[in-house]
């Protein structure tokens, strides 16, 4: 194993749910006395899978099953995954925060882990008292930061309160004295979670760069968790997806960033007649299917470089009529950001159906809300089944349905702060020269 | 260790109960001093008095001690002077009680900062251990000072040649009280109930110790309980090293060695079963 830096061999790791008092002494007693006799653990049986959201007979829950990767000297592996897919309780036990409840892990190099920045900083100390005392929890010698204390001052920006209790800090300026710090670790292993999300841009900026420089110039192996797809996307060449604590797959960034978005989702995109809430209904119009479809079939998950195409199946059920199937697109907030209708000037394609009376039968319309058009963000939508263009007596199904459009990094090679707005096209640009 | 390009690690679910870690403590031995630095900078910060303030505790003890024990309930100090008696006992149980309590509490005192970066968890206790040492010193000059004024008085006592233990006594007081607070620290992660005990019982304890009272006026059948308390016989050889009186004997001295090794080693076993996952329960 001379190029892998950490290997993984079955890694599970249970937690008890639930508060622990009297009652669950009896459990422990009940484990102890299974172990005296050698038997296995009534309490941990390996198989439940972690679903949060179902109830189950046992208050053990595996927040991680099985996991096994390897993982190169050099690389950036970004683990991605939904809250509570495991992601954390990975890193802290690659970390020796806590440790597996089975399985083995092997790696060479010191590890340094960044699991929240500023630990250990007492209020009370200065700033150049904490910068010693912080870098010597996360494993720094006394001489290395001796060595590095004017460039960990430097970075931080904040010189002049140097030697001020950091109670007195503002807080962007104690976070960034806690990263600078962190960022001038020297270890072959750097794990890093979500500690980018702090701070003002301009030193999330900063951050990243730092960060890139670590895994890309020097060469050192980086573990980096975040939700921010821009940021795993620039500075990752490896992913790591992980879903209900277990691996669903490893490989090149692009295509992990790609596969989560498409596929990890709870919600399938789909919703048949009986899920439709209607706030209004029209006897003669029936909505039989609502659904989203990107790439990979229906989901409520779709990448910024993806076509959503929307599918409204509908019923025309006692006597035939003409049929303008509308929607609006809805920010997370409820503002309508734009409404559409099947109407022929309106319409980028051509309609067959466009104006005429439909007989008594089901019919499917689809809608395309085309690629490089939404921001990254959350939408929802309203559908509406209208008998005429004067929109009243309508099949109303407001917020029927919500998805979100993600970051993939195709936008992503120059930029990689928020990026603010509904929508995010693509615009022409172009300079001319004029004197 | 940065350039040690094959330091190879393991991480797996369990390790040997014996496996202290000496080795990768050493290695953090720079935080052991900036912890007990920030412990002792800490504790005065923002204060006019400053270090005085390890001073002003134990006087007022003391104060209290010769009023209640002292001229009120009129108990002997074996015809030393009352302050003297009395700041001897105090200085000794401080230390071994603060060390105790303190590394009884570790896991939960500083859970957030376990609960995200990993270092040798023994360094915490032990930085409690020289935190205290410290502490122990600055008041063992208020005792020395005090020894001082009533040597020039013309007061009754003498320095024996007990005092080359002394180094012996504070190694002994110092492991007791991190063994047993290490016992307790690991009994107390998932189940709270014993650091209730603690808050409580350590300052009766001391009342089976020869604090407030000499060993010589202990009799009948609460002899044995004092006896029995391995800080009696710390707190008798330190007043007879000081002060040339207290009732001293070998055999004492190894049942507590022998105590504080035997405790230390629980402690450490059972230290070292929680440590790895507390955690998830703390």
């Amino acid at each position: 194993m001379s190029d892998i830096a950490i290997k993984a061999e079955n890694i599970s790791k249970a937690y008890q749910l639930g508060e622990f008092s009297t009652g669950t002494l009896s459990h422990d007693l009940e484990r102890v006395w299974a172990k005296i006799r050698g038997k296995e653990d009534p309490f941990l049986k390996i198989g439940e899978t972690n679903d949060r959201t179902k109830k189950s007979e046992s208050n053990i829950v595996w927040s991680l099953k099985d996991i096994n990767f390897e993982i190169k000297q050099g690389d950036a592996v970004g683990i991605i995954g939904r809250n509570g897919a495991g992601k954390s309780t990975l890193l802290k036990i690659l970390s020796k925060v806590t440790s597996p409840t089975t399985g083995r892990l092997t790696g060479r190099g010191r590890i340094a882990s960044l699991l929240e920045v500023g630990t250990g900083f007492h209020p009370e100390l200065t700033g150049r008292e904490n910068i010693y005392l912080n870098g010597a929890i996360l494993g720094m010698r006394k001489a290395e930061i001796k060595r590095q204390f004017d460039q960990i001052v430097d970075f931080s920006g904040v010189e002049r309160y140097i030697d001020t209790p950091v109670k007195r800090y503002s807080s962007g300026m104690y976070v960034r004295l806690a990263f600078a710090v962190a960022a001038h670790l020297e270890s072959e292993i750097l794990i890093v979670d979500e500690v980018l999300a702090v701070g003002d841009a301009e030193f999330q900026k900063k951050c990243l760069g730092k960060m890139g420089e670590v895994s890309k110039g020097e060469g050192r192996t980086v573990l980096f968790v975040s939700h921010n797809m821009a940021a795993i996307s620039t500075l990752c060449n490896e992913g790591l997806l992980m879903k209900n604590g277990e691996v669903v797959d490893y490989g090149k960034c692009e295509f992990i960033i790609d596969k989560y978005i498409s596929t990890d989702t709870s919600n399938v995109g789909l919703l048949l007649e009986n899920d439709i809430k209607l706030s209004r209904s029209n006897d003669n119009l029936r909505f039989k299917k609502i659904a989203l479809i990107g790439k990979n079939g229906p989901s409520t998950s779709f990448g910024i470089n993806e076509d959503i195409v929307l599918e409204l199946e509908y019923a025309v059920v006692n006597y035939a009529t003409m049929v303008v199937p509308t929607i609006h697109l809805l920010n997370k907030y409820g503002d309508c950001l734009l409404a559409s209708f099947n109407a022929d000037s309106a319409n980028l394609g051509k309609d067959v159906f466009f104006g005429l009376r439909q007989d008594v039968g089901t019919y499917v319309v689809s809608c395309i809300i085309p690629r490089f058009f939404l921001n990254d963000a959350q939408f929802s939508i309203n559908a509406f089944l209208s008998p005429d263009i004067s929109f009243t007596n309508m099949t109303e199904a407001r917020e029927v349905i919500g998805f979100e459009v993600n970051e993939t990094g195709e936008m992503r090679k120059e930029y990689n702060n928020t990026w603010i707005g509904q929508v995010r096209p693509r615009l022409a640009w172009e300079t001319k020269k004029l004197s | 260790m940065a350039n040690e390009p094959n330091n190879l690690w393991v991480i797996e679910p369990t390790s040997s109960l014996f496996d202290l870690k000496i080795k990768e403590s050493i290695d953090y031995r720079d935080l052991l001093w900036l912890l007990v630095r920030r412990d002792f900078v800490s504790f005065y910060k923002q204060t006019i008095l400053g270090p005085v303030w390890f001073f002003i505790q134990p006087i007022f003890t003391v104060f209290i001690y010769v009023v209640i024990f002292g001229s009120v309930a009129g108990i002997s100090t074996d015809g030393l002077p009352k302050p003297l008696f009395y700041l001897a006992g105090v200085i000794t149980w401080n230390y071994f009680s603060d060390c105790l309590v303190k590394t009884s509490s570790v896991f939960r005192d500083n859970s957030t900062i376990f609960g995200k970066v990993y270092f040798p968890r023994l360094i915490m206790p032990l930085s409690i251990i020289f935190s205290n040492l410290i502490r122990f010193a600055v008041q063992l000059l208020l005792f020395l000072v005090l020894m001082g004024y009533y040597f020039i008085k013309g007061d009754q006592f003498h320095v024996t040649s007990y005092l080359l233990l002394f180094p012996f006594l504070i190694v002994l007081m110092a492991l007791l009280g991190l063994g047993l607070g290490m016992i307790i620290s690991a009994l107390t992660t998932k189940y709270r109930d014993l650091a209730f005990l603690v808050t409580f019982g350590v300052p009766l304890l001391m009342y089976t110790t020869t604090v407030v009272f000499p060993f010589s006026s202990v009799g009948g059948k609460y002899k044995l309980l004092v006896e029995l308390n391995p800080m009696t016989t710390i707190i008798e050889h330190f007043r007879y090293a000081f002060l040339g009186n207290g009732s001293i004997s070998w055999g004492a001295l190894a049942y507590t060695t022998l105590i504080t090794i035997f405790t230390l080693l629980i402690g450490v076993v059972v230290f070292n079963k929680v440590e790895k996952d507390f955690v998830d329960t703390v």
